[in-house]
């Protein structure tokens, strides 16, 4: 079983669930609730972000030597998120729908065609290329996450 | 082992697909107006010239048009592997098919030989150059897309359409004894069933669950589907030569296409994104009329000869301007306005204020054109029974592409002026 792979497309998919659950909240005016749920959606993103940027993602680039490649394209793509992010954030603090929806309508496209590279072709490679240190990644990664 | 060539490269130059985008909905209007001008005499029958003239503008100059500016967008996302030489490509796709488009149509119309010739081997040439750039990239997918294959299965119908159209072509106006009655009725199923909707097939799997945030499609379904229903399209084709009942394949290929709606309307109710939009609207239509058109199929069978052809005529109504018209309309509401974002953001980020996706393509407006657009439908199909309705429909199919290409240009003008913005902010 592709442990490594698993392990981190179901946090895309808990993610997914809170970005849902927030949207909603704040298509029909539930500001507190949105904030909240997006406060709880940020926060599991970027513990996400994290775990492949310190963990994944140097081991990736240390087991196949590739460094320039897709682990590069996908933190310039976690730069792109954060940035929505805090611009979701301000447009919440405002409570302006039209712009929150908008942000949030451009961040599930974003984030969606990043999450389908990543588990249709980084986790995959990383499977492989990592097969002997799954434990220990995925240890790390869950030491970071209740850390955070 | 690890493709060492696999760079993850970023979406080709957003004026790739945009080209392709942009053109489309002028051949939308050109086929309205053709509606206007030849009205009644269109409902006659499929073979009408101006009705073939009509078709043909929506294939080549709508859908194929959209379709290659879509694949060539796609193949890095979900293949891993990027069409070679975006720009020559586009320019080899996209000049050739804009002249083939509008040759052809206008080849039916003055049934003119030497333009019919020159037009199709414009269409052809440009269906090469695409063939070939994709068939390069889906050689060398990395990915694990379920999409993949079916691309590539669609690829492969456009290659037959393609020469089948050819044939065609010289069948009509040359000394060729060619079977032109066969290729006549293949023709349409390979563009119609193989290239558009194999490919339709193999997008969804890959964006009904992103756009909507929908349980993955099932992998036996990913799996056999799109190979299945290839299958069939082969042994139907067979049918036309070979001592083979024809209605077999037939069946198949319609309830293979019964089950992709059902399962794809299926997903959207499972949706964890709750909040509906037009994209969603225009592809729960589209997946209704796909049934529809799955129900209708095996039914004209059974009909006699005159009422067969006006239900043909029905079937094509709700086939291409219909199911196929739908959903790559809803597509490019999505399409459209992620990539001018994204092109803009990935070059300005933090140099200038950059609209979200819904100020590219606010609901409003989309909505609207949506209206227009099942209203232009709802007569369209009302004028295959009663053709004096035909001039009427055709004003609101005009109506519905002049919206569909002004919400387009608007995105586009957005993106630009946004651009130059940045570009001046930079040389202050």
């Amino acid at each position: 079983m592709s442990r490594i792979s698993q392990y981190l497309t179901d946090e895309h998919h808990h993610c997914d669930d809170l970005f849902a659950q927030t949207e909603e909240a704040a298509s029909r005016g539930g500001w507190a609730e949105a904030k909240d749920g997006f406060g709880r959606f940020r926060r599991s993103t970027e513990a996400h972000f994290e775990m492949e940027e310190k963990v994944l993602f140097p081991a990736f680039e240390n087991a196949t030597g590739i460094s320039l490649g897709p682990t590069q394209v996908m933190r310039m793509e976690h730069r792109q998120m954060r940035e929505v992010f805090s611009q979701m954030a301000a447009a919440a603090q405002r409570q302006d729908a039209d712009e929150y929806l908008g942000l949030s309508e451009t961040l599930l496209m974003l984030m969606q065609q990043h999450n389908l590279k990543e588990e249709q072709i980084l986790y995959p490679m990383a499977d492989q290329a990592l097969a002997g240190q799954r434990e220990t990644l995925i240890g790390s990664m869950q030491a970071l996450a209740s850390g955070a | 082992m690890i493709p060492a060539g696999l760079s993850f490269e970023q979406a080709p130059p957003i004026s790739v697909p945009f080209r392709f985008f942009l053109t489309a909905p002028w051949f939308l209007l050109a086929a309205g107006l053709l509606l206007v001008f030849s009205g009644p005499e269109m409902m006659l029958s499929r073979h009408m010239p101006a009705t073939l003239a009509a078709t043909h503008l929506l294939t080549l100059g709508f859908t194929s048009m959209v379709m290659c500016g879509a694949l060539m967008q796609m193949l890095p996302v979900v293949a891993g592997s990027p069409v070679p030489f975006p720009r020559a490509v586009a320019w080899g796709v996209h000049v050739p098919l804009t002249l083939g488009a509008a040759g052809v149509a206008a080849a039916f119309l003055a049934d003119s030989g030497p333009l019919m010739h020159g037009a199709a081997g414009l269409a052809g040439a440009a269906f090469a150059v695409f063939i070939a750039a994709a068939a390069w990239g889906l050689a060398r997918v990395t990915s694990h897309s379920p999409s993949a294959p079916a691309m590539g299965l669609a690829t492969a119908a456009l290659l037959a359409t393609a020469a089948l159209g050819l044939a065609l072509g010289i069948a009509r106006y040359g000394g060729f004894a060619l079977p032109y009655g066969q290729l006549a009725s293949l023709h349409p199923l390979w563009g119609l069933y193989g290239w558009t909707t194999l490919l339709v097939i193999g997008v969804a799997y890959q964006v009904v669950p992103m756009f909507q945030l929908t349980p993955n499609y099932p992998p036996l379904l990913t799996r056999w589907l799109a190979g299945t229903l290839f299958l069939l399209l082969v042994l139907r084709t067979a049918a036309e030569f070979l001592p083979l009942p024809d209605w077999l394949p037939g069946l198949g290929l319609a309830a293979g296409a019964a089950v992709f709606a059902v399962t794809t309307l299926k997903l959207q109710a499972r949706r964890k994104r709750k909040i509906g939009d037009t994209t969603l609207l225009f592809w729960r239509i589209g997946m209704g009329l796909l049934l529809a058109a799955c129900a209708l199929w095996p039914a004209i069978l059974l009909l006699p000869e005159e009422a067969g052809e006006k239900a043909r005529l029905l079937l094509g109504v709700i086939a291409l301007p219909g199911f196929i018209l739908a959903v790559i309309n809803g597509m490019l509401y999505k399409i459209v306005p992620f990539l001018a974002w994204f092109h803009l953001q990935s070059r300005y980020a933090g140099q200038v204020t950059i609209p979200n996706m819904k100020q590219f393509q606010p609901d409003k407006p989309a909505r609207f054109q949506l209206g227009l657009y099942l209203a232009a439908l709802a007569l369209l199909a009302i004028a295959v029974f009663h053709p004096p309705l035909a001039r009427a429909a055709g004003l609101l199919w005009a109506a519905n592409a002049l919206a569909l290409g002004w919400n387009l240009v608007r995105a586009a003008h957005l993106y630009r002026r946004t651009a130059h913005v940045a570009l001046e902010k930079k040389s202050d």
